[in-house]
This record gives C-alpha cells, sequence and structure tokens, in this order.
C-alpha cells in the first residue's frame, strides 16, 4: 500500500506573527519556515507504517512555492521515499485555499492510486482544518479526523479521534484520509546522514496546469488586523490579595 | 433566503455552541433553519425549536446519525442545500470535521471558525493562532462556516418553533462508528463555563492534578489544561486550551503551572479576567494576565481553596 502525505511549508511555530503596518496581510519576509508541524505527525506515522511492513512507498506532496523543496527534503530526510512539488504561487505571501490544494491533490492521488493519504489536520498560518476532508469529498472517501491512533486492519484502518468529550473510535474503509492530530505519534528528526541522502532522492516539480486545476481563490482578504491588546494588568502579592481584588475589583468572584 | 444551522448535539440534549451559532446565524439575517439529525433525537429537535430566532427544526432519523458521522452528515446536508445560501455549523468536533465536506461537495470555500459576522458575504476568522484577525469575503454562491462559540452570546428561549420531520439520506456507508470513550463530569462544559481554571506541565503530574480539580469544584469551574499537560498524561486530550484545542472565553480563567505560549494563549486570551499563578515571574503567561501570582502552585493552589472557603 502505498502513503500519500500532503506538507505545507509554513511559518514556523515558534515565530512572533506581525501584520503589516498597511493591513494588507502578515510580515513573512526574512521569517523562519518549516514544515507545519501536524505534517511532520503525518509523515511520522507514514515512516511508521513502512517500517512495520504496512506501507510499501510513502509519497510526499507539498503545494505552493519552490521553496516549499525545502519541506519536502525534509520529509525524506525523515524517512519518505519520493516527492511531488506543485508549484503554484511565485510570492510567498500567497496561500493557496484547502480547496484548491484539495483538487490539486485529488489529482495526485488519482495518478498514484495510494491506499492511504494521512494529511494535517490544520495548518497553523490560516487555520482552516478544512484539506483533508475536501479532499476525502472529492474522492468520495471516508475521513477519520484529528486521529491518536491508527491501526491498519486488512482493507479497513482503525482510527481513534481526538473529541470534544473525549475519544472516539471509527472504522473506515480504505482508501480514505485520515488526518493526524498531536497525539499520534512524536515525530523523529531526521539524521545527518539521512539529510545527505534525502537529497538524492526523488522530487518531481509539477504545475496545477499540469492537472487542470483552477487554484483562483474563492475568498478576498478584506483586511487583516492585530487583535485587540489586552491591556497589562498587575501582579499580587499574596493569595489574601488575590482573592480580595477578584471578589472587590474584578466581581468574578 | 433563509439560513440553515446543523445542530451538534448526543441527541438527548444539545450541545451548548449550537446556541451561539443561532446568534451568528441572526447576524447574517433571514430565517433560521435548524437540522438537527439524530437517532431518538426527539429530545434535541425539541431543545432546538426553544432556541430564539428559530423558525422551523428539521427533524431527520435515521441509523446512520446516531455518531453524527462525516460521510452520511454530509450527503444530507448536500441534500437539503438548494435552499439556502448560509450553512452553519458550531465550531466543534462534528462541524470541523463535516463543514469542509459539505463545502466540497457543493464546490465553495469552508469559512472556518467565524468570529464576527460583518455582512452576507463579508466574515472575521483569526489566522496564525489569533495573532491576527482576517475579514475575508466569500465570491461563492453559498457559504459554508463553522462558529467560534466563544465569540457569540447563546440565544435565548422561546415558545417552541415547529418541528418538520425530513427522510434520511443515502448512506454512503464508507465508515462505521465503533466506540466513544467520554468521560462523564458534573463540572460544567469547558466551552460554556463562567469560570475555567486550567493546569499545565508546572503541576506535574496526573495526581497533582487533583489540587486543581477540587479548586474547580469549589467555584463551580471547568477544568482546562496546556498541551503540556494533556501530552505528558496529566489530564485527557478533551480539556486541551489552545489554538488546536478548545477556545474559551469564560469571565474567569485561571493559568495555574502554564507558561503562556501563543499555543495556549490563542484559546484563552479573550477571557473577560486572567489570573496566572507560575513561579517564574518572567513567564510570557505575566503579559496577558490581569492578576499575576508569582508563587509556587502547591502552596498557592491549597491556600486559594482554604480562603474561598
Ligand atoms: C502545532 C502545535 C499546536 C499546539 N497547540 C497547543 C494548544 O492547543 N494548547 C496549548 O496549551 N499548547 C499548544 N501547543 C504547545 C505550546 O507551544 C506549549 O508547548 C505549551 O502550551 C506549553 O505548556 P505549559 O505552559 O504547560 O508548559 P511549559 O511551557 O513547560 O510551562 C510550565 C510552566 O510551569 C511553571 N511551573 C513549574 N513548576 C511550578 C510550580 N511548582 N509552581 C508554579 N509554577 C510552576 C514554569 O515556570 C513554567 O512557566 C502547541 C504546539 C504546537 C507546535
Ligand atoms: N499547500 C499545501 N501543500 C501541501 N499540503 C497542504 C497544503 N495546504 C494544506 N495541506 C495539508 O492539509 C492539512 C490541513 O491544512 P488546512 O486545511 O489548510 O488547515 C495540512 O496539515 C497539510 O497536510
Amino acid at each position: 500500500m502505498k502513503v500519500l502525505v500532503p506538507v505545507k511549508r509554513v511559518i514556523d511555530y515558534n515565530v512572533k506573527v506581525r501584520v503589516k503596518a498597511d493591513g494588507s496581510g502578515v510580515d513573512l519576509a526574512n521569517v523562519k519556515m518549516s514544515m507545519n508541524p501536524f505534517d511532520e505527525i503525518a509523515v511520522e506515522e507514514a515512516i511508521r507504517l513502512k517500517e512495520k511492513g504496512v506501507a510499501t512507498e510513502v509519497v510526499a506532496v507539498s503545494i505552493g512555492v519552490k521553496q516549499a523543496q525545502e519541506t519536502l527534503r525534509t520529509a525524506l530526510a525523515m524517512g519518505a521515499d519520493r516527492a511531488i512539488l506543485i508549484e503554484a504561487a511565485e510570492d510567498v505571501t500567497q496561500d493557496i485555499e484547502p480547496l484548491a490544494v484539495a483538487k490539486l491533490l485529488k489529482a495526485v492521488v488519482e495518478e498514484e492510486q495510494p491506499g492511504l493519504v494521512i494529511a494535517g489536520k490544520q495548518a497553523i498560518d490560516n487555520d482552516m482544518n478544512a484539506t483533508g476532508q475536501m479532499l476525502a469529498a472529492l474522492l468520495g472517501w471516508p475521513q477519520a479526523t484529528f486521529a491518536s491512533e491508527l491501526k491498519i486492519e486488512g482493507d479497513h484502518a482503525v482510527v481513534t479521534r481526538e473529541v470534544d468529550g473525549g475519544l472516539q473510535t471509527v472504522k473506515v474503509k480504505l482508501p480514505a484520509i485520515v488526518t493526524a492530530d498531536l497525539r499520534l505519534n512524536e515525530p523523529r528528526y531526521a539524521s545527518l546522514p539521512n539529510i545527505m541522502k534525502a537529497k538524492k532522492k526523488p522530487l518531481e516539480v509539477k504545475t496545477p496546469a499540469d492537472y487542470g486545476v483552477d487554484v483562483s481563490p474563492r475568498l478576498t482578504v478584506v483586511s487583516t488586523s492585530e487583535p485587540p491588546a489586552r491591556k497589562a494588568g498587575v501582579k499580587v502579592a499574596d493569595v489574601a490579595e488575590l482573592v480580595s481584588k477578584l471578589k472587590n475589583e474584578a466581581g468574578v468572584l | 433566503m433563509a439560513v440553515l444551522i446543523v445542530a451538534d448535539h448526543d441527541n438527548a440534549s444539545l450541545n451548548d455552541v449550537t446556541a451561539k451559532t443561532v446568534s451568528a446565524a441572526k447576524a447574517i439575517g433571514g430565517d433560521v433553519h435548524v437540522l438537527v439529525a439524530g437517532k431518538d433525537a426527539g429530545p434535541a429537535a425539541e431543545a432546538a425549536a426553544r432556541l430564539d430566532g428559530v423558525k422551523k427544526v428539521i427533524h431527520v432519523e435515521g441509523d446512520a446519525y446516531a455518531h453524527q458521522l462525516a460521510e452520511p452528515m454530509a450527503e444530507l446536508v448536500r441534500s437539503l442545500a438548494d435552499a439556502y445560501e448560509h450553512i452553519l455549523f458550531p465550531s466543534a468536533s462534528m462541524g470541523k470535521s463535516v463543514a469542509p465536506r459539505v463545502a466540497a461537495l457543493l464546490d465553495v470555500m469552508v469559512l472556518s471558525d467565524v468570529t464576527a459576522v460583518k455582512g452576507p458575504d463579508e466574515f472575521e476568522r483569526p489566522i496564525y493562532a489569533g495573532n491576527a484577525m482576517q475579514v475575508v469575503r466569500s465570491a461563492d454562491p453559498k457559504k459554508v462556516m463553522t462558529i467560534r462559540g466563544a465569540s457569540f452570546d447563546a440565544a435565548g428561549e422561546q415558545a417552541p418553533a415547529p418541528i418538520e420531520t425530513a427522510p434520511a439520506a443515502a448512506d454512503p456507508g464508507l465508515s462505521e462508528w465503533v466506540e466513544d470513550k467520554l468521560a462523564a463530569s458534573d463540572r460544567p462544559e469547558l466551552t460554556s463555563a463562567r469560570i475555567v481554571i486550567s493546569g499545565g506541565r508546572g503541576v506535574g503530574s496526573a495526581e497533582n492534578f487533583k489540587i486543581i480539580e477540587r479548586l474547580a469544584d469549589k467555584l463551580g469551574a471547568a477544568v482546562g489544561a496546556s498541551r503540556a499537560a494533556v501530552d505528558s498524561g496529566y489530564a485527557p486530550n478533551d480539556w486541551q486550551v489552545g489554538q488546536t484545542g478548545k477556545v474559551v472565553a469564560p469571565e474567569l480563567y485561571i493559568a495555574v503551572g502554564i507558561s503562556g505560549a501563543i499555543q495556549h494563549l490563542a484559546g484563552m486570551k479573550d477571557s473577560k479576567v486572567i489570573v496566572a499563578i507560575n513561579k517564574d515571574e518572567e513567564a510570557p503567561i505575566f503579559q496577558v494576565a490581569d492578576y499575576g501570582l508569582v508563587a509556587d502552585l502547591f502552596e498557592a493552589v491549597p491556600e486559594l481553596e482554604k480562603q474561598l472557603g
């Protein structure tokens, strides 16, 4: 079984995001970019399936600017076998919407015929939480979102999901889409020899036109602004002062 | 045109976020219809009919909807979509799973986690863990969206609106429910509690988390946790507050042994009053706290419990 893993290049989760003064978006010039953390978890899960002999090949796919090659090299260094970059934007500030990403991934799935797609649950830049579900819809496949455990049993996947009240287990027919949540696994770091080896692994470059997909956005950004700032509070000396402030000043107790 | 809300419920009762979604629907304008799809979901349908502003409840019964699995739910919503320009889901597990699936079936973009309605086709939503707020305009013929509960007030009560029953849609039969492991609790729901008290890595163990829980019970509060506390097994996954956990905006939020990473702040910084208890006076959580107490939590929390007694 082949496993496909879509990986997105996003601002590193440690970077403090700044909104541009003209309200046109956030400042992405010269900031550290990394693989979306949920996608690292997805790649790790795919590699573990290969190590267990369940998966035969792991293919990483990224859609975005040409620098997303670096993200794909990270996936290859972790252990993916091959990579596909779909160059869909030239400007680093241009985000391809989940619907367009899902359409491109559908085309890749039709070509590659994987038995399983493991995506991240959410990209930490646009916080959409949508692509996996959209891809599942377009393919008419089942979906198991927010996975914290994944087992392949014959032609089914048994997936434990993190839901509002706790955990839910579902059984989906393969081929299926699974989206990775934080506790699915702890992704490995790529070792130096593996980083060197990754440079020689195949990385194919395509364009949306190759797949006949229109990536024009459906949403227009009207404005981007800083959230309202909280005003600085005070330090209290002890528990007694805290209780008194909460009762008398804030009136919340 | 009417607005359709897809109710989040467990057949017996409605999840609170549904009542908040009604307020978002009213802000869009037009009649508000609520779809309650489930198995023996009569009580949930009746609760939806009593939400102020609801004109009609569409009640659909079917085995496939017992656990609101994504594939049959999406087919059902698609089958009803012709009559609506706006389809709203509460932003909770079900809505986050089903809304994008519905949107793709309708060939439209989804609007995730909407925090404000600016007009019938303009909506505000947070990006980058809430470090930026974006207003977007949708050019799609239908707007499918999830509504962030913490940003809207719950709709009140009314004399019940009519409940119509409608037939089930075809079940694509792609998935099966196996089991739920849901912790039963007498505490208020995290996303609608008036007071939330959360523990972080500083709490140190599942055993120690009991001091947080005891304080919560004394205050009638819900209990939350940081990702680090959940990852370490001190607290269950459904307690996680943050960018990728639950978003809360209570009257009072007490963060105990939590450093205040941006991913955590994303889930609680709209709380009315924030208290931080942390032994490190440099902890970033103090930058958003109205009241900061630099102290060892193992002394401060029991003391707080005592003084409130
Ligand atoms: C993709 C992604 C998504 C994430 N999503 C979330 C999310 O939704 N929610 C979330 O919370 N995090 C999330 N995180 C994790 C986040 O970045 C932080 O790692 C996490 O919030 C840290 O948790 P913490 O504050 O409990 O632990 P730490 O950062 O380790 O802080 C522990 C604090 O406890 C204090 N302390 C220790 N002992 C005591 C004591 N005896 N008394 C008082 N204080 C004490 C310390 O001074 C310290 O400030 C996410 C990260 C990533 C990469
Ligand atoms: N441009 C992209 N390239 C590759 N994968 C993507 C891209 N955008 C989204 N994804 C995948 O979809 C997941 C969810 O993203 P989103 O729906 O944008 O929150 C991510 O974790 C990735 O696995």
